[in-house]
């Protein structure tokens, strides 16, 4: 179906083309492709609810690769939750002035359709150039647009990323060479060519393959480039980044690695839910000392990741399910969390916790809006995060490994750690003694619509999972025999 | 054999138009013309050879086959890109402009004999016949005191590994009683000579030393940074990937049956290569300097090519040797534009002349293998042969650890174009021809990286 391919062509395109807009009319063409976009998610997200979609084009067959893309319900998940997140971010930033505006609008468009790419790729050196081409826009973002310190920092990150993926790379080939054809790049085939490795080879592929997976999550160890990445990012790029770039890590798990490399998994998986959990309790930890905002953030957003990437290799139904479901659910609250980081920023001049306060009397609306996004941060019932989290904790205690209770109350650590870190911040940005410098007002009228989508999203789901769930059950059925 | 006698032949031709006219800029473009008619020639013989059947000429000696024109129709066709994009500056270098280009067809003609070679003294001669006119380039600029040392340094280096090669081929011919490539396949590996395998390293260290691998690399940045740069461009570029295409097929079709004995030693010399020519290259403040190690490091990936005997490398190392050369003579364009050749001359280029720092975007990204560029896909075709040869995955794993540390000397150039406040001066206008060349470059970059297939015509 040529609809699933234009998902990635109409940011591609509008990409392009925005380049060359003067002024004002980049963030509207932005806008208006991205709109378009969500739109068209939307009715392939209906179409493809009974059965996946697939689409097909011979690329290069010498090589055994071709352009062939599946929508299936993880992979329509993760581009509605991109169509929808940029159509956000664009609103919000409808009132900012940006320098070079054509550039800036352009490139995230065109990271969009790198983002797209992946999670609709079902050939694996396409899914490779993909991976790679969402990097690229997003290093010159960040580069281009950040803080101070922006290009050490975004090179770290590029150089981190870049390796990984190189890596990542070296394991498909060799996954491909095991039975050379037209399609030894697609997806089923890697499967098979994975699955019929021995154990030791699956061993160190899956070594090489989940390098580059995990310095995208990030996973501790491989966590240090993303702080600073997100501090120094410009909220946009930010979102960008923690939203739905982390989740690429997580897809790739799920999508590539899982299937093709069961008995490498099965070796690895208990050492990488024990890195997940040290990250996860680490993380919080560190939160909880944060005086800037955006490292704050940052830091729980290790923690959540590390949450879902152990559900992951609990390698049961639940915590798949689980995953599918927060992936979405975190993409939509990091988002909001991020938009109300930059508002406070934007009209008190700091990020500096310590020097805040007072936003519930000068913003009420704002600070409403706060509230429920870190309630939703921090998995309370009725929110979304709850449901997603809750199935998350079951699948890991039902997980095979014989330590999957401490498993599940080391992590579960994390709940209660976020839950002070999150009120901490609550209590010291919305309540106590007034900011005296700054403005003072509250929501405009495009911050409230994008704030209204977000919190819309949040009660809905977390009132109502089912269709979420749906969406995603198809598929986790047929990922675990 | 049409496009070796039209390069000799308009060789003289831009020779003796030196006696007929003193106007640099008639003879720039009567150069440049038949440039575009030797491409033209090239073309011709392509389409009219039958691709299963090459010719065989001088006893032997030569044997021209689909895959020695299809790479000289794309050398061809580098050297009028290279031609039209830096021909002005050859101009600059002295007063005997029509001698420079004249040796560039004799370097050219040099080339051609490389690729289709069938007897180890067609491989000396062609050898020759591409080094000497290299010797003369580097020297071009008499007044230059740099260029005097590189032209020397680069001649007695020459020398010296033509000795080596020399002493190679006749160990070789002491063992087996015979000059010609494709007897030596008989050599089996549980059988070898001693002194043949004496004289297929010798061989190998000699090709070292001509595609610049380590520890063999010593001359090349002396030699590449005191050149005029248009010569740079060029003995980096178009040269160097034909000495591999004699290397591949000599060790492919001659002693591939015999791989085993050789491979270590050569990814030994690729591990270093590797290694020198990236993080040497991280330490320069010169671009004319870093490009001569990323010419190091990616001679490294391209001895990957020799290493993986299949059928994969041959075609690896045509996508390579275009995905380098055009992206590389791309670089060096954009370096003559510029007043100063530090990192710190990048400064600010991009507000300055956003055209150009995009395309010069596109050719550092494609050196370093970023997806949908050609030396991606050039990096990945040499990795998929060697991966496919097996044994070498700690190489092909180093070499990924090498491919990132070159972004880092790549990007620093990106990074000075367009994040670092500055005033990038310009030493010469970039006109609309220039720009709509460097266009062009990158269009190929983008079709090398989209459509590889277009390039290798089922060779």
């Amino acid at each position: 179906m040529i609809l699933i391919l234009l998902l990635i062509l109409i940011p591609l395109l509008s990409g392009i083309l925005t380049f060359f807009v003067k002024g004002n009319g980049a963030k509207g063409l932005a806008l208006l492709s991205s709109f378009v976009t969500l739109a068209l998610t939307a009715y392939v997200v209906s179409a493809s609810y009974a059965a996946p979609l697939t689409f097909s084009l011979p690329w290069i067959p010498h090589l055994g690769t071709s352009i062939s893309l599946l929508a299936d319900g993880m992979s329509t998940t993760l581009c509605l939750l991109t169509s929808i997140v940029m159509t956000v971010v664009f609103i919000s930033n409808w009132n900012k002035e940006v320098t070079n505006p054509h550039a800036f609008y352009a490139l995230m468009l065109l990271a969009q359709a790198g983002l797209m790419g992946v999670f609709l790729a079902s050939d694996a050196l396409l899914f490779y150039v993909f991976w790679e081409l969402a990097l690229i826009p997003v290093y010159f973002l960040c580069s281009q647009w950040g803080g101070e310190r922006r290009i050490a920092v975004t090179f770290k990150f590029f150089v981190y990323t870049f390796l990984g993926s190189l890596l990542m790379l070296s394991a498909l080939i060799y996954l491909a060479i095991q039975n050379i054809g037209d399609n030894s790049y697609s997806w089923a085939n890697i499967v098979h060519a994975g699955s019929s490795l021995s154990a030791g080879q699956q061993q160190w592929l899956f070594c090489l393959m989940f390098v580059a997976f995990a310095i995208k999550m990030p996973i501790f160890p491989f966590h240090t480039w993303q702080p600073d990445t997100y501090e120094q990012s410009p909220t946009p790029v930010t979102i960008v980044l923690s939203a739905l770039m982390v989740k690429m890590g997580l897809f790739a798990v799920i999508r590539w690695l899982l299937p093709s490399l069961p008995q490498g998994v099965a070796f690895w998986s208990d050492t990488v839910i024990v890195l997940c959990i040290i990250g996860i309790v680490y993380a919080s930890c560190l939160a909880m000392v944060q005086t800037d905002i955006k490292r704050l953030i940052a830091y729980s957003s290790i923690a959540h990741m590390g949450l879902m990437c152990a559900a992951v290799f609990s390698q049961t139904n639940m915590g798949l399910h689980g995953v599918m479901v927060q992936m979405f659910n975190h993409g939509i609250n990091i988002t909001g969390m991020w938009l109300i980081v930059s508002m406070i920023e934007s009209r008190w001049g700091t990020r500096d916790l310590t020097k805040m306060g007072g936003l519930a009397t000068t913003a009420p609306r704002m600070a409403i809006a706060f509230v429920i996004i870190s309630f939703a941060n921090i998995a309370l019932p009725l929110t979304n995060g709850f449901i997603g989290e809750f199935m998350l904790f079951n699948g890991i205690f039902q997980g095979n490994s014989p330590y999957h209770i401490s498993f599940m109350v080391i992590a579960g650590l994390g709940v209660i750690l976020g839950a002070v870190y999150t009120l901490t911040m609550v209590q010291k940005v919305a309540y106590g003694n007034e900011v005296a410098q700054g403005a003072k007002s509250d929501l405009t009228t495009n911050e409230y619509v994008a704030l209204a989508i977000i919190i819309v999203i949040v009660i809905a789901l977390g009132v109502y999972p089912k269709p979420l769930l749906d969406m995603t059950s198809g598929f986790v059925s047929h990922m675990i025999p | 054999m049409k496009a070796i006698i039209a390069a000799t032949i308009l060789g003289i031709i831009m020779m003796f138009a030196g006696f007929m006219s003193k106007d640099k800029k008639a003879v720039t473009t009567l150069a440049t013309l038949l440039m575009v008619a030797l491409f033209g020639v090239s073309i011709w013989e392509v389409m009219d050879t039958p691709a299963s059947a090459p010719v065989s000429l001088f006893h032997d000696m030569l044997r021209i086959d689909h895959y020695a024109l299809w790479f000289n129709m794309l050398m061809a066709g580098c050297a009028t890109l290279y031609i039209l994009l830096v021909g002005k500056e050859i101009r600059k270098i002295g007063s005997y402009v029509s001698e420079y280009f004249a040796l560039i067809f004799f370097i050219l003609c040099g080339v051609f004999l490389l690729t289709s070679y069938n007897n180890m003294l067609m491989l000396f001669l062609g050898i020759e016949i591409l080094s000497i006119p290299q010797y003369i380039l580097a020297g071009s600029d008499k007044r230059n005191l740099k260029s005097s040392e590189a032209s020397l340094k680069y001649f007695l280096m020459g020398a010296f590994s033509t000795c080596i090669l020399l002493m190679g081929i006749t160990l070789l011919y002491g063992a087996t009683g015979t000059f010609s490539i494709l007897s030596f396949s008989f050599l089996s590996a549980d059988m070898v000579n001693p002194m043949a395998l004496a004289g297929i390293i010798l061989i190998m260290v000699a090709f070292a030393f001509k595609v610049s691998a380590a520890p063999m690399h010593m001359w090349t940045p002396d030699v590449y940074d005191g050149s005029p740069t248009p010569f740079t461009a060029f003995m980096a570029t178009i040269v160097k990937v034909s000495v591999f295409i004699a290397f591949l097929r000599l060790f492919h079709a001659s002693f591939g049956t015999i791989s085993t004995r050789w491979t270590l030693a050569l990814s030994v010399i690729t591990a270093a290569t590797l290694l020198i020519g990236n993080v040497t290259a991280v330490f320069q403040q010169s671009v004319k300097r870093m490009l001569a190690y990323s010419s190091i490091a990616q001679a490294g990936f391209m001895l990957f090519a020799i290493l993986s005997v299949n059928a994969t490398a041959w075609q690896g190392i045509v996508i390579y040797a275009v995905a380098y050369t055009v992206a590389t003579v791309g670089m060096f364009s954009v370096l003559m534009k510029l007043k100063d050749y530090t990192y710190d001359g990048f400064n600010g280029l991009a507000k300055k002349q956003p055209l150009l720092a995009f395309y010069t975007t596109i050719f550092l990204l494609s050196l370093a293998g970023i997806p949908l560029t050609g030396g991606f896909m050039a990096k990945y075709y040499v990795l998929f042969a060697a991966m496919q040869q097996g044994q070498l995955l700690w190489l092909i794993i180093f070499a990924l650890l090498m491919a990132a540390i070159s972004v880092y000397y790549y990007f620093r150039v990106i990074i000075a174009m367009y994040f670092k406040e500055g005033n990038a001066e310009l030493e010469v206008e970039v006109t609309g021809a220039d720009k709509f060349l460097m266009g062009l470059t990158c269009i190929i970059i983008i079709l090398i990286g989209v459509l590889p297939q277009l390039f290798l015509n089922n060779v």
